[in-house]
């Protein structure tokens, strides 16, 4: 760090001095790791260039096993997506004071990710370069098209719903002077933190807070109509909407608490991400681990009860044939782990609760598989043989290197703002402290004196 | 309003896979390698399924010759998100090579399994390629074909017919795979003319059409075996 940098971060207060400190002062760690990130990138890009070039026969897609690696990926971004702008929005609308260190840094995984996840049905098609068509032949009864829709109308809401409650913060790095002036002063939009212009951000911020429910509830709805609405035996399920919702929350919740842990290690923000939050947030994933369970038996349950010949067919496949490891990895890592871990307060630690978000994040993905694949390769008609996949190394790369350009990009987000947000910090040490004690002694009768002959 | 329609005999059937050559040779089928073709990537658009039944030794072999459905409700032209395949006023269920973006939504869609993917540019070995049919167009990579039932040969026969100043005759227009079934197992004609074969057919105790719970509408229709 330079000395006339050090000298204006100098002059910030303490918070504004932790918070900005990433971004003026890289170590040599994050370029190491940068760079790795970017080159696995780099190989995702030119297996891609591959795969353009000579079709998507450098895939392991055959018939009918048609949609892969691409399509799980798809579910599993988008519904990590579900992190931020939900989370964030429903702590937010509940007054959870718990929430100020945590925002930010959800916000972030939610747009990121949404890129990532959106250009992998792009990836999956055949004919890339008609993409246009979409719009120029839109045909609105197809799930495909509202998917269109409600991603792109959620891409919005959530950048907006990531860059309104960041002004403030922006101004406070404008004024600092300690990084591109002419970048800062650009995003923070005039912004002078007057009473008029906080009071009309916070209203801003609370109705956006409320409008982006509804749409990220929309997304993984969708996302799960799009297998529903064909008659493919176990995707036609009316659960798939809010299963898939269910899903999106909790692999969302696991992603924020790798992305806590991580951050909370690199940047020493210990005072910040304390030892309360993990806790908190442990009691989230584990609340989702049960309601997790709850979908996944309602849904199988339901099958196999039924017994139809061709979901029953699919319903062997996952439970006790060639899918039989996947799924009970899955039913492992989606529940007995986390529900195993988190249930003992000990454990609702930063290093508990990174285990569990890890093997719920792997967990997640892995039900994204076990509803695409097995389903893919037995066709309902009995006559049809069934299909066999393994992915390409092709589809493993551009896997890979969505997931090394997530993080990097992540990382570099972390370099150019504050991933937890200084003046809600500020604001929640200057006036909530007071709000909330005040807001706790309204929820309590009055104090009646005691009438004398009682 | 003519309704396109199909009527396979089971009990003709004997397995013989003329159908399905001829269904390649006319409509420009791409071959594929064999290693190609072990990862499940063949495209036919007629296909003989086959199935064997009983115990060995009193097993029997079943043959069901499998082509679009054709379906009067198909799942497919709902889904697909640029309205690539659609059904026409006669009812054939028909795919928009130019306008595709290969989803394979519609292909997911499918119950009969019968829309077809290009992984790779289309091949013709050196001698089939001098014998493309000119009526019909090559697919390019990466979008989804289908059976037409032969639809430029309707085309063909509505302009000969109209030369030859005439109403259209059930046998002017026939596709390969009927044309070509050497123990007549296929007819074809129009579902709701009770002059032609099929409409007679198709009210045949014998007569069921797969998959037929499902609400699809198929309109082939199959005369099951007698035993």
């Amino acid at each position: 760090m330079r000395g006339e940098v050090a000298a204006k971060l100098a002059k910030l207060g303490t918070d504004e001095q932790r918070l900005l400190r990433p971004l003026v002062e890289t170590s040599r760690g994050f370029y190491l790791v940068a760079g790795g990130l970017g080159v696995i990138a780099l190989w995702g890009l030119f297996a891609y260039y591959l795969q353009v070039r000579y079709g998507l026969g450098r895939t392991g897609l055959n018939r009918p096993e048609y949609w892969g690696i691409y399509i799980i990926d798809f579910v599993f971004f988008i519904g990590i997506s579900h992190a931020g702008t939900l989370i964030s929005a429903i702590l937010r609308v509940s007054k959870a004071e718990w929430r100020r260190a945590i925002t930010r840094s959800a916000e972030f995984i939610t747009v990121l990710v949404l890129g990532f996840g959106a250009i992998q049905p792009i990836v999956d098609l055949g004919r890339p370069d008609r993409l246009l068509n979409v719009i120029f032949h839109a045909q609105l009864r197809s799930p495909l098209l509202w998917d269109v829709i409600s991603i792109g109308l959620y891409f919005t809401a959530s950048t907006i719903y990531l860059y309104i409650p960041m002004i403030p913060d922006l101004a406070i790095i404008r004024d600092s002077g300690i990084k591109a002036p002419w970048l800062y002063r650009m995003l923070a939009a005039g912004y002078q933190d007057t009473p008029t212009q906080r009071a009309r951000l916070e209203r801003v911020i609370g109705v956006l807070a409320i409008a982006v429910i509804p749409i990220a509830v929309s997304v993984h709805t969708i996302i799960g109509w799009i297998f529903a609405m064909t008659l493919r035996p176990m995707w036609h399920s009316t659960i798939f909407g809010p299963y898939f919702v269910m899903g999106a929350i909790y692999s969302g919740i696991a992603a924020i608490l790798i992305a806590m842990t991580i951050l909370r290690r690199a940047y020493g923000l210990e005072q910040y991400f304390k030892e309360i939050h993990f806790d908190y947030m442990g009691r989230l994933l584990l609340l989702f681990s049960l309601l997790w369970f709850y979908f996944t038996f309602a849904e199988y349950l339901t099958a196999f009860y039924g017994g139809e010949p061709s979901e029953m067919r699919t319903f062997w496949a996952k439970v006790a044939g060639p899918f039989a490891i996947p799924f009970w990895t899955m039913v492992a890592t989606c529940f007995v782990i986390p529900l195993a871990l988190m249930s003992r307060p000990s454990m609702r630690t930063p290093r508990g609760t990174l285990i569990a978000g890890i093997s719920v994040v792997i967990g997640m993905w892995l039900e994204r598989f076990n509803i695409v694949v097995p389903t893919s390769v037995n066709p309902r008609w009995e006559m049809e043989a069934g299909g066999h996949y393994f992915p390409s190394w092709v589809e493993l790369s551009i896997m890979a290197g969505t997931f090394a350009a997530f993080i990097l990009l992540y990382m570099l987000a972390t370099k150019f703002f504050p991933i937890i947000s200084i003046w809600e910090i500020k604001e929640g040490r200057e006036q909530s402290v007071r709000e909330v004690s005040e807001r706790v002694a309204g929820y309590l009768p009055e104090h009646a004196p005691v009438l004398a002959g009682d | 309003m003519t309704r396109w329609g199909m009527v396979i005999d089971l009990d003709r059937c004997t397995g013989c896979g003329a159908c399905e050559v001829a269904c390649k040779s006319e409509n420009n089928v791409a071959t594929v390698p064999p290693d190609q073709s072990d990862m499940g990537r063949t495209l036919a658009w007629m296909k003989v399924m086959t199935e064997v039944e009983g115990e060995f030794p009193d097993t029997s072999m079943r043959f069901v010759p499998r082509p679009c459905m054709h379906c009067d409700n198909p799942p497919c032209v709902r889904v697909c998100p640029v309205a690539a395949t659609y059904i026409n006023d006669e009812g054939v269920v028909g795919q928009i090579y130019p306008r595709c973006i290969g989803c394979r939504y519609c292909a997911n869609a499918c119950p009969y399994t019968v829309k077809y993917f290009n992984w790779f540019p289309p091949e013709w070995p050196e001698s089939e390629r001098a014998y493309l049919n000119p009526d019909v167009s090559v697919r390019s990579n990466g979008v989804i074909e289908k059976c037409t039932f032969c639809h430029h040969r309707l085309q063909a026969a509505r302009e000969t017919a109209r030369a030859e100043d005439r109403q259209l005759r059930e046998e002017d227009y026939q596709p390969a795979c009927v044309e070509i079934c050497p123990t007549r197992a296929i007819v074809f004609g129009d579902l709701d003319n009770p002059a032609h074969r099929v409409s007679q057919l198709r009210h045949d105790a014998r007569a069921t059409r797969m998959l037929e719970d499902l609400g699809t509408e198929p309109k082939v229709y199959y005369l099951q075996p007698r035993i």
